[in-house]
């Protein structure tokens, strides 16, 4: 018997979801584009951090704004829808209740345990879950507190000056630099994985970021 | 039904990826349709920066002399490095919106009241480096011309091939902001912008002004070399 179709994603979850992907791929983007005027971390005359990316020109097609004013000009307009998108979610997950079945808690360390079993074939059936399991609640979290950190980071690159205290605590102007661009990666790498488990493991799930309903092998609420 | 909203699903998703790979090609600056908006979008994140962010007595952090940097790059527009044929000709003017336009020597320069910092400079590409420098406030000579009341930016003025930049009178009047004649405890090298330079650690590197020869009051807000190809007009950081 065909499961029922549950409604899933409220819209604001699925348009703040999609309207992420392409602003965060613009701030990616017009960012490369960025480092390509400086690309490597530290002071001048150096000494230099350690960057597997040191001087490295990214491809064409990976860079947006075509030259660093471009660049700075897309990057610095984005970065707003950006951060109301982000709000706008998180607005939405404390006013609906919805952070339950996002929010990483201590309580879902045991489980998260669980979960990494069953992935590793330590474990044989699938540990019950609710919406979402412990390791998706734990990246789901994760993810977003990544966000802040970008937003934070950028921050203190922005206006090293009136907000010195900032840059201050992420060790200074380069170091800051530093880390704003460690997490690009982390949100490259999140985002291949991510797109990886919707196909193999619940590909209804596409679906249900794009039309709000879902049928498919999970339960929809907790 | 099901079948149809997946496609229509995965149309949508394929637009959206479409977009965004369209617009990542080619580094597109926005094109004659964006390229307006995005600009227009600068000046709003001018406004936040002059009129919310900067803070007009908030000092920059500075350093010991022990932590400069071993380099600091020199810029300039012109194909050699800029020169005065006769340095003792050379005078600051000051004009504009004043009620007393003045012509100052460097000697008149080096008398009024010094100031010396060690401070990180900081570069629109990204780098940066820490570095002494020695001059006089801009405020000693706005107070000795006098503004007008209409007057709300200064035009400074250089003889690098007319390189010049607009300011907003209330960073021009931190207590940082100075015009420079000397860096690292050595006289301002001509690579620097000698005789005279602006510097502030208040902005980016490309708007402090270096090799001077005018301020000029205005009422209207005075471009930039590099602001009027599009880069962020306020450049306070």
């Amino acid at each position: 018997m065909e499961r029922p179709l549950v409604r899933r994603h409220h819209w604001i979850v699925r348009l703040t979801h999609w309207a992420t992907v392409i602003l965060l791929g613009g701030m990616i983007a017009s960012g490369l584009q960025i480092y390509e005027a400086y690309a490597r971390f530290g002071g001048r005359g150096g000494p230099f951090f350690p960057n597997p990316f040191t001087n490295t020109v990214f491809p064409g097609w990976s860079r947006l704004g075509g030259w660093l004013a471009g660049a700075l000009n897309w990057h610095f307009a984005l970065m707003w829808p950006l951060v109301t998108v982000g709000l706008l979610y998180l607005g939405y997950l404390v006013g609906s209740g919805e952070w339950r079945s996002l929010l990483f808690r201590p309580r879902d360390v045991r489980g998260a345990f669980e979960m990494t079993k069953y992935y590793l074939h330590l474990r044989r059936d699938h540990p019950p879950q609710g919406k979402h399991n412990p390791l998706q609640k734990l990246a789901y979290t994760g993810i977003y507190l990544f966000g802040v950190l970008a937003v934070l980071t950028g921050i203190a690159i922005y206006k090293p000056l009136q907000f010195a205290w900032l840059t201050a605590l992420f060790g200074g102007f380069q170091a800051a630099r530093y880390w704003h661009f460690w997490i690009v990666w982390i949100f490259i790498l999140f985002t291949i994985t991510h797109v990886i488990l919707v196909f193999t493991v619940d590909p209804a799930s596409l679906r249900a970021m794009l039309t709000g309903e879902y049928r498919g092998r999970f339960p929809s609420h907790d | 039904m099901t079948r149809a909203t997946d496609r229509r699903g995965f149309l949508k998703l394929a637009a959206a990826g479409g977009a965004a790979g369209l617009v990542a090609a080619c580094g597109w600056d926005g094109g004659a349709r964006l390229r307006p908006s995005l600009l227009g979008i600068s000046r709003v994140n001018d406004w936040v920066g002059e009129h919310i962010l900067f803070s007009p007595s908030r000092l920059a952090p500075t350093y010991g002399v022990a932590q400069r940097s071993a380099m600091l790059p020199s810029y300039f527009i012109s194909a050699v490095t800029p020169m005065l044929e006769d340095p003792k000709a050379w005078r600051l003017r000051v004009t504009g919106l004043v009620r007393r336009p003045l012509e100052l020597t460097l000697d008149q320069l080096m008398g009024m009241p010094r100031v010396s910092y060690t401070v990180e400079h900081h570069c629109v590409e990204g780098w940066s480096a820490i570095a002494t420098w020695q001059g006089l406030r801009v405020s000693a000579v706005v107070e000795r011309c006098e503004p007008l009341a209409t007057a709300r930016y200064i035009n400074f003025l250089s003889f690098d091939s007319d390189y010049a930049n607009g300011w907003d009178l209330a960073s021009a009047m931190h207590p940082q902001t100075i015009l420079a004649y000397g860096m690292n405890d050595n006289p301002l090298p001509p690579a620097h912008g000698a005789p005279l330079r602006l510097y502030s650690p208040t902005k980016l590197g490309y708007k402090m002004t270096k090799y001077l020869v005018s301020m000029t009051f205005t009422a209207t807000r005075p471009g930039g070399y590099w602001e009027d190809q599009g880069y962020p007009w306020f450049g306070g950081i």
